[in-house]
């Protein structure tokens, strides 16, 4: 099946529903969501925001082992864990501990990894989240396939995979949308496009017309949204997800947003970029652009905004309780989960490594 | 050989070491160009190949779009076209997207062309565990090159060999593996450049002793040296072999030391099944076997994924490991 170029190629400009000042998009393409859908998506860019304040004070206590904040990158990340039902799956990346837990899984567990854990933390049947994904773009394929197995078994799952611009480059970014279209599974792929691959801009990452245009060789649609208006974004999602679960197939969004804050903690992004660039995008915060909207259409008063904020900061100080890093992993666990049965060899060494342990405390 | 440009002591990190290698191979032969993710401006996420943009400018070093398989693919491509690419992996376990280009073509290319092409690369991959890195930041991956025919697979464990070795595996008309130990990288040391090193494919005493030989590579050679300098206390004489080169792996040096003190213990942090480590067993069982006083014995890690960062001391071949080791050498019944 051919399909007409027009209704593949994504918009001139990436979808709009707020502007960055709060102000109501007048030429706007997509109806805005409802007033409770935009209530949920206030709370959850303060939590969201919440998490990565609190998540980098961690790392920089040594709490955390590294932390890749997606502060800037809020509203994609509300979005992608609110258009998503029971059935669905989330497909995120190691940059979106925020949707995971948004998602709902517990903090405690959404940042084991982070912490040091030898394990993913979470499990992913449970939240219907699979687990964070370091090697770029590999969890894509990953989606298509979750995808393609509920349609064979009937279920009405939609997959939506996360990843970042600089991911597209990798060979497996372009393989799942192939697959994905050719097999027509249910999969929304999300491209955070926040500008940067560590140290290296978009404009050295690709100079095809965007990235959303990238779908467009192998037939999947693509569309291009504003990565900070979660409006935006929970229009376009929602609409792509409905598609996909309608039968229709794959579609590609890429949402323009900023990171922030460095590629992690360790990072020194003064070495690759102005600090200018990062005021000029600060002026598109997407917390601060909702807030406005709200206030204006009276839909957030200061009570209001303070019980949201004490839910955050609620979760803040569950983080710095469960994250305080006290717990010490239990060594045997290692050698496990290796296999449904451990080897024979890997019951040997388990019990070298109590040996070894059980000496060491004698030691002290 | 020697090489040439720097001469005199100084101290200098393994990082500085290999930096000074880029800069001089760069400055020596215009045809060396260093390319990978981040290792432009950033000067690659460990500095490595920092200020070599600045220096040489970006068509010397330059950043790629983020792919390895791009990354090793087009150097192939460039190494066929008169050029000695260095390509940099940002971490081990990123550098299995490019595992097709890397043994199907890197390494196949000379044979199967009949010696008509050669492929003059280097593929540098910072390995191994010991910086406390978050999953997949840490895996032992020498095995996998060293068993492909056709590459070089050569590790230093300190900075005059970083330095020394990577020059030569620029310079080498083969593609060569350059396995940077990470946890090495910001170790400073006293280095004499200019000084006469052996090459690829020699390995070197790194400790006189007459009881048992410790052979070890990168990042495991400091442990094998520090386990020497406890056995010692404890009135045991431990010969310490850093082998620099897997492949090709020396094993007359090998040998000689293990024929010399007639018991060994091999250091690694890879898992021990079908390992490099493996390979050394059986290399020194088959050539010494008769000058040997017990079986050699491994201090290597477990057969499990690596588990970072909270349990890495578990995983990682420590001084107590290999010197359980070396207490099982059979000591008794000599
Ligand atoms: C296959 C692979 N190569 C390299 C890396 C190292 N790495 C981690 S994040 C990153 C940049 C990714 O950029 P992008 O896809 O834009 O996502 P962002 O980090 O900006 O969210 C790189 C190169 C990796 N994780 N996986
Ligand atoms: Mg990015």
């Amino acid at each position: 099946m051919t399909r007409d170029l027009d209704l593949l190629l994504p918009s001139p400009h990436p979808v709009e529903l707020i502007d960055p000042t709060g102000r109501t998009v007048a030429e706007a393409t997509r109806e805005l969501p409802d007033d409770a859908a935009l209530l949920r998506a206030f709370a959850g860019l303060t939590t969201a925001r919440r998490i990565n304040d609190q998540a980098s004070a961690l790392a920089r206590q040594g709490r955390l082992a590294v932390y890749p904040s997606s502060h800037g990158q809020e509203a994609c990340q509300v979005a992608a864990a609110q258009v998503l039902t029971d059935d669905d799956w989330l497909f995120p990346t190691y940059r979106d501990t925020a949707a995971v837990v948004l998602r709902g899984v517990d903090v405690a567990e959404a940042f084991l990894p982070l912490q040091g854990a030898w394990h993913s933390g979470y499990d992913p049947h449970e939240h219907r989240t699979a687990p964070q994904a370091t090697p770029l773009a590999t969890q894509l394929l990953h989606a298509v396939g979750v995808a393609h197995a509920a349609r064979l078994r009937g279920e009405p799952t939609v997959a939506l995979a996360l990843c970042g611009d600089g991911a597209t480059s990798e060979g497996d970014f372009h393989e799942a949308l192939n697959f994905a279209a050719v097999f027509r599974a249910p999969v929304v792929f999300l491209v955070q496009n926040n500008q940067y691959a560590i140290s290296v801009p978009l404009a050295r990452q690709s100079v095809a017309p965007s990235l959303a245009h990238k779908g467009i060789g192998y037939g999947v649609p693509g569309e291009r949204v504003d990565g900070n208006d979660v409006a935006a974004l929970l229009a376009v999602l929602g609409t792509a997800m409905a598609r996909a679960r309608a039968g229709e197939g794959p579609q590609l969004v890429e949402a323009h947003t900023y990171r922030m804050q460095p590629h992690t903690n360790a990072d020194d992004s003064r070495r690759y970029r102005q600090d200018d660039e990062v005021a000029g995008w600060a002026e598109r915060d997407p917390l601060a652009r909702l807030e406005t909207w709200l206030r204006q259409h009276d839909l957030l008063d200061d009570a209001r905004l303070a019980a949201v904020t004490a839910d955050a900061d609620q979760l803040a100080a569950r983080m710095r309780t469960e994250l305080a890093g006290d717990a010490t992993p239990e060594p045997a666990e290692l050698f496990a989960h290796v296999y449904a049965t451990p080897t024979p060899q890997l019951v040997e060494q388990a019990a070298v490594v109590a040996d070894e342990l059980s000496r060491e405390d004698a030691h002290r | 050989m020697t090489s040439t440009a720097t001469t005199g002591h100084e101290k200098l990190t393994m990082a500085q070491a290999l930096n000074r290698a880029l800069r001089e191979s760069m400055a020596a032969d215009d045809s060396v160009v260093v390319f990978g993710e981040d290792v432009g401006a950033l000067g690659g996420v460990f500095r490595i190949t920092d200020g070599l943009t600045a220096e040489f400018g970006d068509t010397r070093c330059f950043d790629t779009p983020l792919a390895e398989s791009g990354i090793v693919g087009m150097a192939v491509g460039m190494a066929m076209n008169g050029m000695r690419p260095v390509v940099e992996m940002q971490f081990d376990a990123f550098a299995y997207p490019a595992f097709e280009q890397i043994t199907s073509h890197v390494a196949k290319m000379r044979n199967r062309t009949r010696g008509t092409v050669s492929l003059p690369m280097v593929i540098r991959i910072p390995y191994a565990g010991g910086i406390g890195g978050v999953e997949h930041h840490c895996d032992s991956s020498e095995a996998y090159y060293a068993h492909t025919p056709g590459l070089h697979v050569v590790t230093p464990a300190n900075a005059a060999d970083a330095h020394r070795l990577l020059r030569a595996a620029i310079a080498s008309p083969d593609p060569v593996v350059f396995m940077e130990p990470k946890k090495l990288y910001w170790t400073k040391e006293e280095v004499d450049l200019g000084a006469e090193l052996p090459g690829i494919g020699r390995a070197m005493i790194r400790r006189e002793g007459t009881d048992a030989t410790l052979i070890a590579y990168g990042p495991s050679v400091p442990v094998a040296l520090e386990a020497a300098e406890v056995a010692a206390q404890e009135g045991r004489s431990l010969q310490v072999v850093d082998l620099r080169s897997i492949v090709p792996f020396d094993d007359e040096t090998v040998c000689a030391a293990v024929r010399s003190t007639g018991r060994a213990v091999v250091v690694a942090e890879a898992p021990g099944f079908a390992s490099v480590a493996s390979e050394i067993v059986a290399r020194v069982t088959e050539r010494c076997f008769h000058s040997l006083a017990a079986p050699v014995r491994r201090a290597v890690g477990f057969d499990i994924p690596f588990p970072a960062p909270k349990l890495e001391h578990v995983q990682l071949p420590g001084v107590d490991r290999v010197l359980d080791a070396v207490d099982d050498l059979q000591w008794d019944l000599s």
